[in-house]
């Protein structure tokens, strides 16, 4: 049997072409083994070889995506290959970015087999963890050794069409693929175990694992509140009506920052939410009840609090992204520390 | 966003309904509101009385900004 032929991508640092002063350099093929497609194909062992490498600088393949990923899809159409592989980019984004991006069009256009390899924290992760196998790495170059040895059996594995095991076992990352199976012991027994095992203080696997989210400490508290300036944050989708920038109803890319100087109190007629995630029907009548502007605003005439401030700030929280929300609340803190806001009172729906 | 607005150093109150998420996501200061579609009314009360709710729920709010907290708290 003929050996496997594979076609491996670098960029021009793997290739010893240079830094970023050379990340401009365009697509490039060169027959046989360059870098780190030593370590690669001394790992495929007899079953693969690599025929030949293609090589594209970092900023010339993310500055130019759709031309530089045709050249070098037909640079690796050319040279017949059975799989691909791409990197591995450990968490340099651009490299990563292109490598996600070759390897996707790869199996996807040219029907080829193909992974990549990449730390869980470079973009291309997010980006094409779900298309594609993406093997996680450490974050430099340092792990190449550790790179390779998880990446070639899942790459022999692909091109021979073996099954793939799960993400934990063939160190991929998660494709967001369910696989339905068989198991001796049903749901409910299962709970119980993993919930004793938690109990016992024991180890354990969950069977669906929840989104990570990190935390921050108690920020001190208001010495007094009367003297406060206090601003109103919410993820309700409270807009001015009409939805002046045209916040979307599900995984916004925006927030609004909206004057209510002078504003005493939400109207029928004013405001209504742009929230397609509750039935908006209450809100729509009466935007204080999502956002409490009229109580503020009476609470600031009477001296309870120093001032209400004088922008609102809004977004849909509705299937929106982490990153999206974390991008919004950078921006917003940013401009309320600016103005000398000392509180925040952040509504959701 | 709660987090993401907190970590500048001010204090930020969390209104919301579905407190588990809230803890979930990491809010340090909670207050619980009445329900996803109106948090901080009752349309089946009458006008007086649910702005004396909203009162109610406000208050509990700026009470959560004036207290040290160590940990997530819940406001009841």
């Amino acid at each position: 049997m003929s050996k496997i032929k594979v076609v491996h991508y670098i960029n021009q640092f793997f290739a010893g072409i240079g830094g970023e002063e050379k990340a401009h350099i365009q697509p490039e093929l060169r027959e046989g083994i360059v870098g780190p497609g030593m370590a690669i194909n001394a790992a495929l062992g007899d079953e693969a070889e690599i025929v030949a490498t293609v090589i594209c600088g970092d900023s010339y393949f993310n500055e130019n995506l759709e031309s530089a990923k045709k050249t070098v899809l037909e640079m690796i159409k050319s040279q017949g290959a059975d799989l691909f592989i791409a990197g591995p980019a450990f968490n340099a984004g651009r490299y990563g970015v292109a490598c996600g991006a070759i390897t996707a069009a790869v199996q996807e256009e040219l029907g080829i087999p193909a992974l990549t390899g990449m730390y869980v924290e470079n973009p291309g992760v997010d980006m094409y963890s779900k298309e594609v196998y993406i093997v996680a790495t450490k974050n430099s170059a340092a792990g190449m050794r550790d790179a390779v040895k998880k990446m070639v059996p899942l790459a022999l594995k692909l091109a021979k069409k073996e099954e793939i095991g799960e993400p934990a076992v063939e160190h991929y990352f998660p494709r967001g693929i369910r696989k339905n199976f068989f198991t001796d012991k049903r749901g409910s027994e299962r709970a119980v175990d993993m919930l004793l095992q938690k109990l016992g203080g024991e180890e354990y696997v969950t069977e669906y694992p929840m989104p990570s989210f990190d935390r921050v400490a108690p920020a001190k508290a208001l010495a007094d509140v009367r003297k406060a300036t206090i601003a109103i944050v919410t993820s309700g989708g409270i807009v001015p009506k009409g939805n002046p920038d045209h916040i979307e109803s599900s995984s916004a890319s925006k927030y609004g920052e909206y004057d209510i100087e002078g504003v005493m109190d939400l109207t029928e007629a004013t405001y209504e939410t742009a929230h397609g995630g509750f039935d908006p029907v209450y809100a729509n009548l009466d935007a204080d009840r999502v956002i409490p502007v009229d109580v503020l605003r009476q609470y600031e005439k009477e001296g309870k609090i120093g001032k209400l401030h004088r922008y609102f700030y809004s977004t849909v929280g509705n299937g929106t992204a982490v990153a999206s929300a974390n991008a919004f609340s950078d921006e917003i803190g940013k401009k309320l520390i600016a103005d000398g806001v000392d509180a925040v009172i952040l509504t959701s729906t | 966003m709660v987090k993401g607005i907190e970590k500048f150093g001010i204090p930020v109150v969390h209104m919301c309904t579905v407190v588990p998420i809230s803890l979930t996501v990491g809010a340090n200061r909670i207050v619980p509101t009445v329900a996803i579609p109106h948090p901080l009314g009752n349309p089946n009360l009458d006008a007086q009385e649910e702005l004396a709710l909203r009162k109610r729920l406000v208050d509990k709010a700026l009470h959560a900004l004036e207290t040290e907290v160590e940990e997530q708290t819940v406001f009841e």
